[in-house]
């Protein structure tokens, strides 16, 4: 695993995500409310580009008819067959026990540490006044 | 063959009604004169036409052409012969085609009553299903309350083919009345007829009519679990009676991978409509419906997923086997316990031992 | 900055071929318009085209996703998701090297449409454009021959009008009908079919005016997507009852999108039942499972997803791996991806058949 700096904070806003590739994975990085989550982009069902489908919210009931909806913005849905994963956790909702999408470690660094590295920025150069997303991958 | 110290349960026997006259004391007064007046032949069903040969063995009509009139023909039959310990009778004389709900009410009174006094009462191994007006909820529900008292109805029964798919919400109060005194809901092959028998249309055949039911079952298993039956009433059990079985795994093979992608439409539905199923419903062998190799049978058998799930049935006097080669060729022996006694205590509370 | 990461897959398929058995292209009523006379032009853009479901935009059963399309089938040019052959080529035939697919176009084709002669002109119409704005543009895709299925002589003539040109690979049937579709209304069209020697695909859908069950409507899509299976059933049913098969030895029926999981023990019921009331059809020479064994293609897609995925092969084993087709249903949600959609432990010669050779011999392809 090795660490990759993969965009400027600013182009993540909250709400946001943005697909990016990370030492040859595609993987998606979310934010919300500020807090960064990484996915691989890759649906574990049939494969289809998860940044490809819609954010939504979790929709769950204990009794037919009631639709209680809550955590707009933290479901992803996959373009395909709709499949829900959860963006904090990557675990699926129809089987969290058994499917999940990988998740991976992202931390936000100033850019004066990054400059100095260990970190990796594959297609963009960095500057010591930003901040920027490192995915762990 | 069965051998009497297994004591099997054949869930599924059919009691027939001789004719309409037979109930006439068992309904009040005006019904009974209005009947008669109105000239009203019988209510039988042509989800099984009398002369046909599924409807009844030839070696078991009497000499005019009708078989299970009479409890002592029966209870030679499936309870000597073919040595169950108890029979569940369900009548399928037709109340549920009627359209006035009053008539079809006071006729599943009478039908009841007359299985209790002409086939419980003679002998005590029967046991039955309550025949509910579907026509009009409270009044089935008001049944269910009525012939629950007496323990040896042991279901509810209701036909495959209805006006609405039996999971929708203003069907509840009946699965609310069952499930409240620990009768199965038995939902049973046939029609009311107020749809045609496939969503092509009518067909022309009675056989495409028979086969069809299969995929009644099928739509009746999506309802249920769509509408969050089984989450509403966690206690509920389901037995599908002469359905055929080997529909349901590729079924669930459908319905399950649809349910992961479209959970959000219905988010009640909070597993594996296959796991559900193997909670809540229960099939009867009788008929089998059969590869033609014992080991595809066995195979078959496989792809159900659980060895709860099938109960022993004879569907006498349906003509669904010849002699009496009940358990259909190719289901592993070491299921037979399974069938013919376990599985079919665990699922009708009511014949357990007191 | 986003940056496109896709696997690449032409090099796998380059080895077995493959042929995609239902492809839905969006045809637009612009494209339709020259081949509609002023009468039916003004027509549809007063009245609009009525389905028995009731709605004059959207389903009772609402989608799941805008159009049924996977979300990122939407072009970047615009418009609906397969109406531009680019985004097709780009996205679908040459991402995956598909070498032949069979287009089924499901509206506007005037399949459904309640008015007969209306339905007449707008199937003439839809098969024009099929030809025009996509076979004769694109050699790998052959169109469909839509009928409009309720009038059987008009469905007749639109085949005949058809049958010579190579841009028709079949004709084109949706699975719920008005009446039971093994009945005699339905004949004309597989005598024009047969006679055309062109295969039937039979593709899950129309609005029959029946309820979607026979124990009537449903409340939610998810349903009327398991019964979609039960509508083929009844198909299958109905044509070997009617006896369709001894009247045409030759025809060939394709259901497609169908899924295949309930074929044997439909099946295994027939030929049961058949075995007891075998007296009431006498028109009917062999067993049912016969009938299904000769005259019977499924496709793959949506592919059966089993808790033991040992037990969809055992289903594919029954109904013989030569009956089975590769389908990708795109641009739908419930898309299956040709790369990952058989299941693996498939022999080389098994995926060859599925994915291509099956195809190739019932479609006649090169």
């Amino acid at each position: 695993m090795a660490k990759h700096v993969v965009a400027p904070v600013s182009e993540i806003p909250p709400g946001g995500r943005k697909l990016v590739n990370a030492g040859g994975r595609a993987i998606i990085v979310f934010n919300l409310d500020g807090e960064f989550f990484a996915l691989n982009n890759r649906c574990p069902h049939r494969g289809g580009s998860l940044c490809d489908g819609i954010v939504t919210g979790l929709v769950l009931s204990d009794e037919p008819g009631r639709y209680d909806y809550s955590r707009r913005g933290e479901i992803i849905r996959c373009p395909w067959h709709s499949w829900e994963f959860d963006i904090r956790t990557g675990q699926s909702w129809c089987d969290p026990k058994k499917v999940r999408v990988r998740q991976y470690g992202v931390s936000v660094e100033p850019g004066a540490r990054v400059v100095q590295g260990p970190y990796v920025a594959e297609t963009f150069s960095v500057s010591v006044e930003n901040d920027y997303v490192v995915v762990e991958a | 063959m069965m051998g009497p110290e297994l004591k099997a349960i054949d869930c599924d026997v059919h009691p027939s009604v001789p004719d309409i006259k037979v109930l006439l004391p068992y309904l009040d007064t005006f019904w009974r004169d209005s009947i008669s007046e109105r000239g009203m032949p019988s209510l039988e069903s042509i989800s099984y036409p009398p002369n046909a040969p599924i409807s009844a063995r030839p070696d078991f009509r009497g000499t005019n052409g009708a078989a299970a009139t009479d409890v002592s023909q029966l209870s030679a039959q499936v309870l000597d012969r073919w040595q169950a310990s108890i029979a569940i009778c369900n009548c399928l004389y037709g109340i549920q085609l009627l359209f006035s709900e009053d008539m079809a009410a006071a006729f599943a009174r009478a039908l009841n009553d007359w299985i209790a006094k002409e086939w419980l009462d003679r002998d005590a191994r029967l046991r039955a299903s309550i025949v509910v007006p579907m026509q009009n909820v409270d009044m089935a529900v008001d049944e269910i309350e009525r012939c629950a008292k007496d323990r040896r109805f042991v279901q509810v029964l209701v036909l495959v083919m209805q006006e609405t798919p039996l999971g929708r919400r203003s069907n509840w109060p009946i699965f609310a009345a069952a499930e409240r005194h620990g009768l199965p809901l038995g939902i049973h092959a046939g029609s009311a007829y107020r749809n045609p028998v496939t969503s092509l249309g009518w067909p022309s055949w009675y056989i495409e009519d028979y086969a069809a039911q299969s995929q009644g079952f099928q739509s009746q298993v999506a309802s249920l679990i769509c509408e969050g039956v089984f989450a509403k009433f966690p206690a509920l059990k389901v037995v599908l009676i002469e359905s055929g079985v080997t529909w349901l795994p590729g079924f669930l093979w459908r319905f399950s991978k649809f349910w992961r992608g479209l959970r959000t439409e219905v988010p009640w539905v909070d597993r594996s409509p296959a796991e559900i199923v193997r909670d809540h419903i229960r099939l009867t062998i009788q008929p089998f419906d059969a590869p033609e190799s014992t080991d595809d049978v066995e195979r078959a058998v496989d792809h159900l997923r659980s060895d709860d799930i099938l109960l022993f049935s004879s569907d006498f006097p349906h003509w669904q086997f010849d002699g009496d080669q009940l358990m259909p060729a190719g289901i592993p022996a070491g299921l037979h316990r399974k069938i013919l006694v376990d599985n079919p205590l665990a699922t009708y509370d009511r014949l357990k031992p007191t | 900055m986003n940056i496109e990461v896709r696997q690449p897959v032409r090099a796998q398929k380059a080895k077995v071929g493959l042929i995609d058995c239902d492809i839905h292209p969006k045809l637009t009523v612009e494209q339709m318009r020259p081949y509609l006379s002023n009468r039916w032009w003004d027509y549809l853009q007063t009245y609009g085209i009525r389905y028995r479901h009731g709605y004059a935009k959207g389903y009772a059963y609402p989608k799941m996703t805008p159009q049924a399309a996977r979300r990122d089938a939407w072009p970047p040019g615009g418009g609906l998701p397969a109406s531009d052959l680019d985004f097709v080529r780009v996205q679908h035939l040459d991402h995956y090297g598909v070498d032949h697919g069979i287009m089924n176009p499901l509206s506007p084709t005037g399949q459904g449409e309640q008015n007969p002669e209306f339905s007449t002109a707008l199937c003439f119409a839809a098969n024009e454009v099929q030809a025009e704005v996509w076979t004769h543009r694109e050699p790998r895709l052959r169109s469909s021959i839509v009928v409009p299925y309720e009038d059987g002589e008009a469905s007749r003539a639109e085949i005949r009008r058809r049958a010579a040109s190579k841009d028709y690979a079949q004709v084109f049937l949706l699975s719920r009908t008005s009446e039971a579709i093994g009945r005699r209304r339905y004949w004309p069209i597989f005598e024009a079919a047969a006679e055309a020697g062109l295969p039937i695909g039979i593709h899950v859908f129309g609005y029959s005016g029946w309820p979607m069950t026979s124990t009537g409507y449903p409340s939610f899509y998810i349903e009327e997507m398991t019964e979609h299976a039960t509508s083929s059933q009844a198909v299958v049913t109905s044509m070997i009852m009617e006896g369709v098969f001894e009247r045409y030895r030759d025809l060939k029926i394709v259901l497609i999108e169908s899924g295949f999981g309930w074929l044997p023990a439909l099946g295994w019921r027939l030929d049961k039942h058949w075995k007891r009331l075998k007296d009431e059809v006498p028109h009917l020479k062999r067993a049912p499972s016969e009938y299904i064994r000769e005259h019977f293609w499924v496709t793959t897609q949506p592919m059966e997803e089993a808790e033991q995925p040992e037990h969809v092969i055992d289903a594919m084993n029954w109904i013989g791996m030569d009956r089975i087709l590769f389908a990708s249903d795109y641009p739908h949600w419930d898309f299956d991806d040709p790369v990952l959609a058989l299941p693996p432990s498939l022999s080389e010669h098994q995926r060859r058949m599925i994915y291509a050779d099956n195809a190739r011999a019932l479609y006649k392809l090169g």
